[in-house]
């Protein structure tokens, strides 16, 4: 029920973002989503894509510091309170959300939202209870 | 093994005694046939044959490279110059380089101390050695050559760089050792890690390295990564090049070839002698060499001597592992910084590796020490509270053992620029 989340370091420096873009593109790999931390020096970027191991390995190939993490994908009603109701869950059920961040879905009135949770088992249980529908990485590799 | 077991394991009294005679026949030559030496000996009044024991050495005056830069290219020539039959010089990266001239017997003298020193590292004729110093002007890659043929070991001559084609050579031929710089042989598993190469599948036994100051630590990684021992060599161009110190398998410091070159221990301020396990800049007499002998030359390193006879029989006398160098130190808001000291606590972080670079500023009339510390995918983490807490943590550790705050910056991987020789480690900005 975890799809796979891709993690590149990136120093604070002119270019770095589009080398992973174009690293991307020439491999033929579609992001899906993205959300960019950072600190004074340096930041983190993290990607939803259609092929997360062959992104993985052209992104390493081109010589940076990549990490595939689990992380969860809910989808979640496009309308106010969508999000409110799953973060609610989480707070009922004591799980932490370590960071999260929002994924562009064209196909239906659905927002699907990342989550990095700390304890990834009991907040799949909790949505699934709820009947809340995760996205599976078979549907990413069709996107 | 012991390569000359007559030599290594001579008597202290016959090694003094053999030293004192070499001192008495270096001082009448270099009087005779190097005006530079001359005149100083005339300035000091000091007479050849005034010296009769090692202790009178301290008298005599030092050579500095300055020195040497001075009487670029023959002028320290003790030989005619018919019978010199190869030169060495220094890179000439920081100045005029320094020259090494070399007769038929130097060169058979520097082909018997690498036997030594390779020896010390198990090589016999039976081995192959991947020697991947670099061949040319700079001693490395010949000084191992010579000895590896007196061995009679198979050498293989394929120079530093060029790191696809050493992988390609290492899993073909199989070396049984490999002869490079420190940084060279993790330049060398990484690229290797990074085509898979799992290099306990070589079959190599031993790295003989040298040629830049290295830590305890590094010696760890290096064996770990490579599947090898790794052995301390030290020499430098202007007294021969590799081959004047080696470590034996007890790796308790490096024997010096004291029959060849006699060592001593000085404040490099006062130039006092110091006594054994007092750290200071070595001063390395040449005993037996003929083209281009030198007097006390301070070779800028930093070490300390250990007279105590060692466990594997060599009666040699044994320096420290370099502890940096007295144009290497950085005096930061008044303390002494030695690359070595940061790359010691790099180490200890278990998924830090040693590739780092010392950023020296100063801003608003303060020295900012900044160490850049590359990022690898073992301490990466997608957090950012992660990885700031991995920059306390170095700077933490800094300040423990140097006194001093440093910022501590994460880089990507690879942009510390390595020379594929040796490594560039420090970047001072200060205004001179």
């Amino acid at each position: 029920m975890m799809i796979k989340q891709l993690s590149i370091f990136l120093e604070n420096k002119k270019g770095r973002l589009a080398q992973v873009t174009s690293t991307l593109a020439k491999n033929k790999i579609n992001i899906r989503a993205l959300s960019l931390a950072d600190s004074a020096d340096f930041g983190v970027l993290r990607l939803i894509v259609n092929d997360p191991d062959r992104g993985a390995t052209s992104l390493k190939k081109a010589g940076m510091v990549v990490q595939v993490t689990d992380v969860i994908a809910v989808e979640i009603s496009d309308k106010p309170g969508g999000l409110s109701r799953v973060l609610h869950l989480f707070d009922r059920g004591a799980i932490n959300v370590e960071y999260m961040y929002a994924f562009v879905e064209k196909i239906k009135d659905k927002a699907v939202v990342i989550f990095k949770i700390e304890q990834p088992a009991s907040a799949i249980k909790i949505l699934k209870k709820e009947g809340m529908p995760l996205v599976r990485s078979s549907v990413l590799k069709g996107l | 093994m012991i390569w000359d077991n007559q030599s290594e394991t001579m008597k202290r009294d016959d090694i003094t005694t053999l030293q004192a005679e070499r001192l008495g026949n270096l001082l009448s030559r270099l009087y005779k046939r190097v005006p530079f030496y001359r005149e100083r000996m005339e300035k000091n009044g000091i007479r050849p044959e005034h010296v009769r024991h090692m202790s009178d050495l301290k008298d005599l005056p030092f050579t500095t490279k300055e020195e040497l830069r001075t009487v670029y290219p023959f002028g320290m020539l003790a030989s005619d110059k018919d019978d010199i039959v190869e030169i060495h010089t220094s890179s000439g990266t920081t100045g005029i380089p320094v020259v090494d001239a070399y007769t038929a017997g130097d060169i058979n003298i520097w082909g018997e101390v690498m036997a030594r020193c390779l020896t010390m590292a198990g090589a016999t004729r039976a081995d192959i050695i991947q020697n991947a110093y670099g061949y040319g002007l700079f001693t490395g890659g010949m000084g191992v050559h010579y000895g590896a043929r007196k061995i009679g070991a198979m050498v293989i001559p394929i120079s530093g760089g060029n790191t696809k084609r050493q992988l390609a050579i290492m899993r073909d031929f199989k070396p049984t050792i490999l002869t490079c710089t420190p940084s060279y042989s993790l330049y060398m598993a990484e690229a290797g890690r990074e085509e898979d190469m799992d290099f306990s599948k070589v079959g190599l036994k031993a790295g003989v390295f040298g040629a830049e100051p290295w830590s305890d630590s590094m010696r760890k990684d290096i064996q770990r990564k490579l599947h090898l021992k790794a052995f301390d060599i030290y020499g430098l161009t202007e007294i021969i090049g590799p081959g004047v110190a080696n470590e034996c398998s007890k790796h308790e410091g490096l024997h010096v070839f004291e029959d060849h070159f006699y060592p001593e221990i000085i404040d490099p301020k006062t130039g006092k002698v110091l006594p054994d396990g007092e750290k200071g800049e070595l001063v390395i007499t040449t005993l037996t060499k003929e083209g281009t002998p030198l007097l006390r030359y301070r070779t800028r390193d930093i070490t300390w001597l250990n007279h105590e006879p060692c466990s594997c029989g060599r009666t040699h006398v044994r320096m420290h592992r370099l502890l940096g160098r007295t144009d290497d130190m950085l005096i930061i808001r008044g303390v002494n910084v030695f690359p070595s000291q940061i790359e010691e606590v790099l180490l200890k972080i278990e998924e830090v590796e040693p590739h780092y670079q010392l950023v020296v500023e100063r801003r608003d009339q303060l020295d900012e020490l900044e160490v850049q510390v590359e990022m690898n995918e073992n301490m990466f983490s997608d957090e950012i509270k992660n990885l700031e807490n991995m920059e306390k943590q170095i700077s933490a550790q800094l300040y423990g053992i140097l006194n001093i705050h440093a910022r501590v910056k994460l880089v990507e991987p690879r942009t510390i620029s390595r020379s594929e020789g040796k490594a560039k480690r420090i970047i001072d900005k200060r205004p001179r």
